[in-house]
């Protein structure tokens, strides 16, 4: 009986696990390292910021990443924005449509409803295809709107179909980064796309840690509460 | 008149005097006495026992959480959204606060399915606690409906599309369906009109009905005194010198102090789950909900949050007869509406599942597993489990999941209505005459 429940608390959790089609590969999110999180954010201000809004996201919130505010003057920002601003694009969204088909997204929460290992394995799955309107498709989102925007960084990739229908991405146009180091750049950014879905979370597990051990001696307390009082029930 | 006739409060040292002002204007001691210190409950409870008093905890969690969120939630279709993020970011401990409310709502339906499932095992809801049992499916009705119009208010891609689904459902209802779902939303779609009333249904209309369900809950409780895991009545073994229940203790001190450790253990998961993982794998916080709504972009696959889904697989699989889509709806609500009639259903002799026979067992056994498995179909996709080979007459085609929950639906009611035939008939056990 207990297997079974075990094994139906499990199910869903599988299902989500092998859902989707594309294997995603493990995004290497790490919010204590405060360097990959300053370099994905200048990745995201130079090449995302172009088309996509973070508007839940402002300049000022990035001294949580280490930098000052006259770092963040200096490197992340327009002259024109002020430091108290949200993160927007000025992509006029009439153009953006006309463009891209749709206004690009604001990005402040996606790596909260995309994940970070789909955003990881999307960045790195474009590939050339003359059929699609920007002349670039994507393993892992088909027919998207976005051109690939870091290919100069990456190089181009084909789609090359094996038999059986299996398919792989190949590297047919080397780019200014090695494989592995564009995969580091886009590990960077995607490490700064997680913080800024939640800018709260790594202060929310150190508080959690605290507020375990408290609640630990709290309880040990209201055991031994209720060992004395219940001495005299039979 | 009475404030010459009470004796002075004794016992409580220097605060003699405070009580003895208020007891002489305020029924406070009687109170005390009648409602805690000489409220005598089995000493039997068992770990079942916590949830009624996690249930109140977690209520209390929800309004003092909530009061704290409506400071800085905007209920309008433009803003909702991007407040909940400034509650997130911008307000100093709001994401603790909104975690705790997410999380809460989660939690409120685990402690009340334990606290359901502990009146079914035990009889709770029997002669003479029918009215307790009905007051808490009441509280269950008004804490589907509080979720539900909560759930709107983030203004997510899910709360958006989950209210659509819902709201027509009422649509299908013949003749007056189209109008009263137009009433429901105060508009021909989901809206910022929408979301204006659920707010009020959600922070005024609905915890108001649940405090005062709560409140009778309790008196009704106090009235009958609690059941316990032997299903046998304490008050029927008085002591004959002092003439309380031999098998009875004080609720206070005995229970609010072990009531306390089940509260230490709540909080330990609680907080485990708002501190290292709030959104529960997309169970407690769906991933779809973190996109802002968006009228014209339909999600591939709508699911309510786990807490309906057993309800949501019924709905679903039940297919449309006579050209009519509300027979699904009718069933659903049917598989709500059924627990009121609980007490009258149950014919057998003994309450609690100790003493019940094999047959009661099986059907209680499979009727939870019923439960879970539509609950876990609900969350999933109809196409979960692939589809029948085309030659097979009759399912042929059909997904395998949508025979299933039509299985497993029937095999829901047929615990409830077949439960006045096989309960006569079972073969149960001796019922001791003292607490084991």
């Amino acid at each position: 009986m207990k297997k079974l429940i075990a094994i139906l608390l499990l199910a869903p959790s599988l299902g989500f696990a092998f859902g989707g089609g594309v294997v995603l590969d493990p995004a290497p999110v790490n919010l204590h390292d405060k360097l990959s999180l300053q370099r994905g954010a200048q990745v995201f201000v130079n090449h995302c910021l172009n088309c996509h809004s973070a508007s839940a996201m402002r300049y000022s919130k990035l001294t949580d990443l280490g930098l000052n505010q006259g770092q963040i003057r200096e490197n992340l920002m327009l002259a024109s924005d002020k430091i108290g601003d949200p993160m927007s694009t000025t992509l006029d969204p009439k153009e953006g449509k006309a463009w891209f088909g749709v206004m690009p997204p604001d990005l402040s929460l996606v790596a909260r409803s995309r994940g970070a290992d789909w955003l990881y394995t999307y960045l790195r799955g474009f590939y050339r295809d003359p059929a699609a309107k920007s002349g670039w498709n994507n393993t892992v989102f088909p027919n998207v709107g976005m051109p690939h925007v870091l290919w100069e960084y990456q190089g181009s990739q084909a789609l090359q179909v094996a038999d059986k229908g299996a398919t792989k991405l190949v590297l047919d146009g080397p780019g200014k980064l090695a494989p592995a180091e564009y995969d580091k750049y886009v590990g960077d950014l995607v490490n700064y796309l997680v913080y800024m879905g939640e800018p709260a979370r790594a202060k929310r597990v150190q508080i959690g840690i605290v507020v375990m051990f408290f609640l630990a001696v709290f309880f040990v307390i209201t055991v031994l509460l209720k060992k004395e009082y219940w001495k005299d029930v039979r | 008149m009475a404030v010459t006739n009470k004796p002075p409060v004794t016992g409580a040292g220097p605060f003699n005097g405070v009580l003895t002002w208020f007891d002489q204007r305020f029924p406070l001691m009687v109170l005390w006495r009648t409602q805690l210190t000489e409220y005598y409950a089995p000493k039997n409870f068992n770990v079942w026992y916590f949830f009624g008093s996690l249930a109140a905890l977690v209520l209390v969690i929800q309004i003092v959480s909530g009061i704290f969120l409506t400071m800085n939630y905007k209920p309008s279709a433009e803003h909702a959204f991007a407040s909940v993020e400034y509650i997130m970011r911008d307000v100093p401990g709001g994401w603790i606060i909104r975690y705790i409310h997410s999380t809460g709502a989660s939690a409120f339906f685990i402690v009340v399915y334990l606290h359901m499932a502990r009146g079914l095992m035990y009889g709770s809801y029997r002669k003479p606690r029918e009215l307790t049992w009905i007051f808490g499916v009441l509280i269950y009705l008004c804490l589907m409906a509080e979720a539900f119009f909560g759930y709107l208010l983030p203004w997510g891609q899910m709360s958006f599309w989950g209210a659509q689904v819902i709201i027509n459902l009422f649509a299908t209802i013949p003749i007056i369906g189209e109008d009263l779902s137009v009433w429901i939303r105060g508009d021909y779609n989901v809206s910022d009109a929408t979301l204006n009333r659920f707010f009020a249904l959600h922070v005024i209309a609905i915890p108001m009905a649940l405090l005062g369900l709560v409140a009778a809950h309790l008196m009704a409780l106090h009235e009958t005194g609690s059941n316990n895991p032997d299903g046998i009545e304490i008050y029927e073994n008085l002591d004959p010198k002092t003439g309380t229940p031999v098998d009875g203790i004080p609720f206070h001190p005995y229970y609010t102090v072990k009531d306390l450790v089940g509260v230490a253990v709540f909080l330990i998961v609680f907080c485990a789950i708002v501190f290292f993982s709030p959104e529960v794998g997309g169970y407690f916080l769906e991933y779809n909900n973190f996109i802002p709504a968006d009228p014209l972009t339909t999600p591939t696959h709508i699911a309510p949050v786990w807490y309906f889904t057993p309800f949501y697989a019924m709905l679903r699989a039940i297919p449309s007869f006579f050209n009519m889509q509300v027979w699904g709806v009718i069933v659903m609500g049917a598989a709500v509406m059924i627990f009121f009639a609980m007490p009258w259903l149950d014919r057998g002799r003994t309450k609690s599942i100790r003493y019940r026979g094999p047959i009661y067992s099986a059907f209680f056994a499979v009727f939870v597993v019923t439960f879970v498995i539509l609950g876990y179909l609900g969350v999933e996709p109809t196409n979960v489990w692939g589809e029948f080979p085309k030659g097979i007459p009759m399912v042929g085609g059909d997904y395998i999941a949508t025979w299933v929950a039509r299985a497993l639906t029937a095999v829901y009611f047929a615990f409830f209505l077949l439960m006045p035939w096989y309960t006569a008939r079972d073969k149960e056990k001796p019922v001791p005459q003292r607490l084991t």
